[in-house]
């Protein structure tokens, strides 16, 4: 087979750590009793905040996979996915892919997130590989998003995402 | 709890899901992409059979079972791959295994390996959570 070349082009290297504008997620009690209501939790700390008080927290935490609703902002917001708007496009591989899978997600968790808590969004893409699989070419991209605390500015969670495109 | 490799346990997390499930995620995630909702479009536009729930309710459902059995304040890091999409109908179940255990700080740092399984037995979600107990 004719070497084709790497589908990934100097413009995409340039974009490697690249900080995004921050955004802005809350978690508040009404978000958090909607989150878990719809993943059917049952336990009352997600609940009731004495509750949660008595389990050691300050407020009801966040069930395992949210991270605050995006603070709506018809200004600034996607109205069809609630965060940021826009941004920068990502350059484009040296050949057209027309599929996108969802690779995985994973939260690593440093502190305890509460209901009053605002979370400062940052992500950035951490790595771009490619490989030749079953289905052709594949674009895998690494992206990392950093959520800080606003207020002490501690970083409480990184999750990290995995994008393929073929 | 003293948990040791090769534990497991499992929980059904949903039943029957329907797209009322889907809409109330919807809801509390922000998240308005009409596949999720709209099956004229996941149809016609997008030649789906109909709508599908999001990923992310595949692991807030998986994460259900991670807290019940293992406590709320102990999860470090939850890692999940989507491998099958969940439609409406389907009935899920949460399974997990210990595969790993290590003392730390005196706890157990416990390394779960996840699998969520739909009515077929066909795996959805496929992942790892470690976790101090």
């Amino acid at each position: 087979m004719a070497d084709e070349g790497s589908l990934i082009t100097d413009e995409m290297r340039t974009t490697i750590g690249v900080r995004s504008e921050p955004s802005f997620y809350e978690v508040d009690k009404l978000s958090v009793r909607m989150f878990a209501r719809s993943v059917g939790h049952v336990d009352p700390i997600y609940f009731d905040e004495e509750e949660a008080k008595k389990a050691g927290y300050r407020s009801l935490p966040c069930p395992p996979g949210y991270l605050g609703t995006p603070v709506y902002d018809p200004r600034t917001s996607d109205p069809t996915f609630g965060g940021r708007r826009g941004g920068a496009r990502a350059p484009e591989p040296s050949r057209p892919l027309k599929r996108i899978l969802n690779g995985g997600t994973e939260i690593e968790y440093f502190e305890d997130i509460c209901a009053g808590d605002t979370l400062e969004a940052s992500s950035y893409t951490s790595d771009i590989q490619e490989r030749k699989g079953g289905i052709g070419d594949m674009l895998i991209t690494t992206s990392k998003t950093e959520y800080k605390r606003k207020g002490d500015g501690k970083v409480v969670a990184i999750m990290t995402g995995t994008g393929i495109r073929y | 709890m003293t948990l040791k490799v090769g534990d497991k346990h499992e929980a059904v997390v949903v039943e029957n899901i329907q797209r009322t499930h889907i809409v109330k995620y919807a809801g509390a995630s922000g998240d308005f992409n009409p596949l999720h909702h709209d099956d004229g479009i996941a149809k016609n536009l997008a030649g789906y059979p109909s709508v599908f729930a999001h990923g992310m309710l595949s692991m807030g459902l998986t994460g259900r079972m991670l807290t019940d059995w293992l406590g709320a304040a102990s999860l470090q890091k939850y890692g999940v791959r989507f491998t099958k999409q969940v439609w409406p109908g389907d009935t899920l179940t949460a399974k997990g295994e210990v595969t790993d255990v290590k003392q730390e700080g005196g706890k157990q740092l416990v390394t779960v390996r996840v699998v969520t399984v739909n009515q077929n037995g066909e795996s959805v979600v496929e992942g790892e959570a470690v976790a101090a107990v």
